[in-house]
């Protein structure tokens, strides 16, 4: 019997990186905050406050396993050991499945806090676009939160919709945005109240002779419609982000700016990780509060 | 802080909205409900910690349903969660 190795046009790339040109050695306080979101977990290492190791993947069956294999990624290369960390905070959607976590947070509250470390004391309005919900988030310029929403009823407008797109049209996940956008004119959006439906309103296309550009842009429009209906309730405020892995995706954040004639502040920083990161800050606060620093 | 919980789908907007400011956990609402949409859970916004209002985890997806009974179906008609906040934290999307 022979096989036919296809391609895993969704999977996208799981990764770590370790900020040159820091040592923990000299670091008084080192936190750690571990995300472990519904399809990928983050793990952020900060020293005194500062982003130092990053570490991104998949979130696997077991997400107590996941979260202890991401934390050990990211501070591998770098000598540190899990005993090392002097606080770890879980958020997410498996946040309570974090073994070594003395708190669990939000990820609302952390998905604040890490934009507000990312972007700058500016943001006013959040945007986490995650793989199973979608978060819009106000908060002050102290990152804490004033207002949220969080739609988590159904996965359309997410990242698992963009998964499950890839592999319709074969695209690898990270063209996908720039795909949709490869398009001359906009279509009309294919509907989004489900990821199925406008999967199937999608593959109808195509079968009706569509190329694939036209009919991701169709998607792409659909979500963020979806998004920027969601956003309209807790209202947008200037500076505006998106953070999560959909941030990633031109064709979305294009869309999204466009419908909201808003433009959202660029990333310096892997906007993925803005959950891991609050939580690592949230971390610090905690420890320093343990310690009687505050 | 205004936590919205609810969603929206193809039918309208149905959130539940608790200002986690002015909500002081007393249970009030809790008690008024009667279809045990609400609970009081610890605050886990704020790292001092604290007691907040909040739709119970398995009713987030279906107040569309649970919460029709109180709906008003002509004139105005107060919710019994709505009127039995002193500090009057929370609100509601309909």
């Amino acid at each position: 019997m022979s096989e036919i190795k296809s391609q895993e046009y969704w999977r996208w790339p799981e990764y770590r990186h370790t900020v040159p040109d820091k040592d923990w050695h000299n670091a008084k306080i080192i936190t750690a905050g571990v995300d472990v979101g519904s399809v990928g977990s983050k793990a952020a290492v900060l020293l005194d406050g500062e982003l130092y190791a990053y570490s991104a993947m998949r979130t696997g069956g077991i997400s107590e396993a996941t979260a202890v294999k991401v934390v050990n990624w990211a501070l591998e290369e770098t000598g540190l050991q899990p005993d090392n960390l002097h606080y770890v905070v879980g958020t997410g959607y498996g946040r309570v499945n974090v073994p070594f976590a003395k708190r669990t947070i939000t990820e609302i509250a952390c998905h604040a806090r890490g934009a507000h470390y990312i972007y700058g004391p500016t943001v006013r309005t959040v945007l986490d676009i995650g793989g199973q919900d979608c978060k819009a988030i106000r908060c002050d310029e102290k990152g804490k939160v004033l207002s949220f929403l969080m739609n988590d009823k159904c996965a359309a407008g997410t990242g698992r919709g963009l998964e499950v797109f890839a592999d319709l049209i074969s695209v690898p996940i990270q063209d996908l945005g720039k795909v949709s956008l490869s398009v001359d004119e906009e279509p009309p959006p294919v509907s989004n109240t489900c990821v199925i439906f406008a999967k199937a309103e999608s593959l109808a296309l195509l079968r009706r002779g569509w190329p694939k550009e036209r009919v991701a842009a169709a998607y792409h429009a659909a979500m963020a419609n979806r998004i920027v209906d969601l956003l309209m309730r807790v209202g947008v405020e200037k500076d505006f982000v998106i953070t999560g892995g959909v941030a990633k995706n031109a064709g979305i954040i294009g869309r999204v700016e466009k419908l909201l004639d808003i433009k959202a502040l660029k990333p310096n920083i892997d906007p993925i990780l803005a959950g891991a990161l609050g939580a690592g800050l949230f971390a610090k606060a905690l420890y320093e509060k343990q310690i009687g620093l505050r | 802080m205004l936590a919205h919980y609810g969603y929206k789908d193809g039918s309208g907007d149905y959130f539940i909205i608790i200002d986690t400011d002015k909500c002081d956990g007393c249970g009030d609402c809790v008690k008024a409900c009667p279809y045990n949409v609400l609970e009081i859970i610890p605050n886990e916004f704020d790292i001092e910690g604290g007691d907040m209002a909040a739709v119970k985890e398995d009713q987030r997806k279906k107040i569309k349903y649970s919460c029709a009974p109180c709906k008003p179906v002509s004139g105005e008609r107060k919710l019994p969660c709505v009127v039995a906040c002193k500090p009057k934290a929370v609100s509601h999307s309909w």
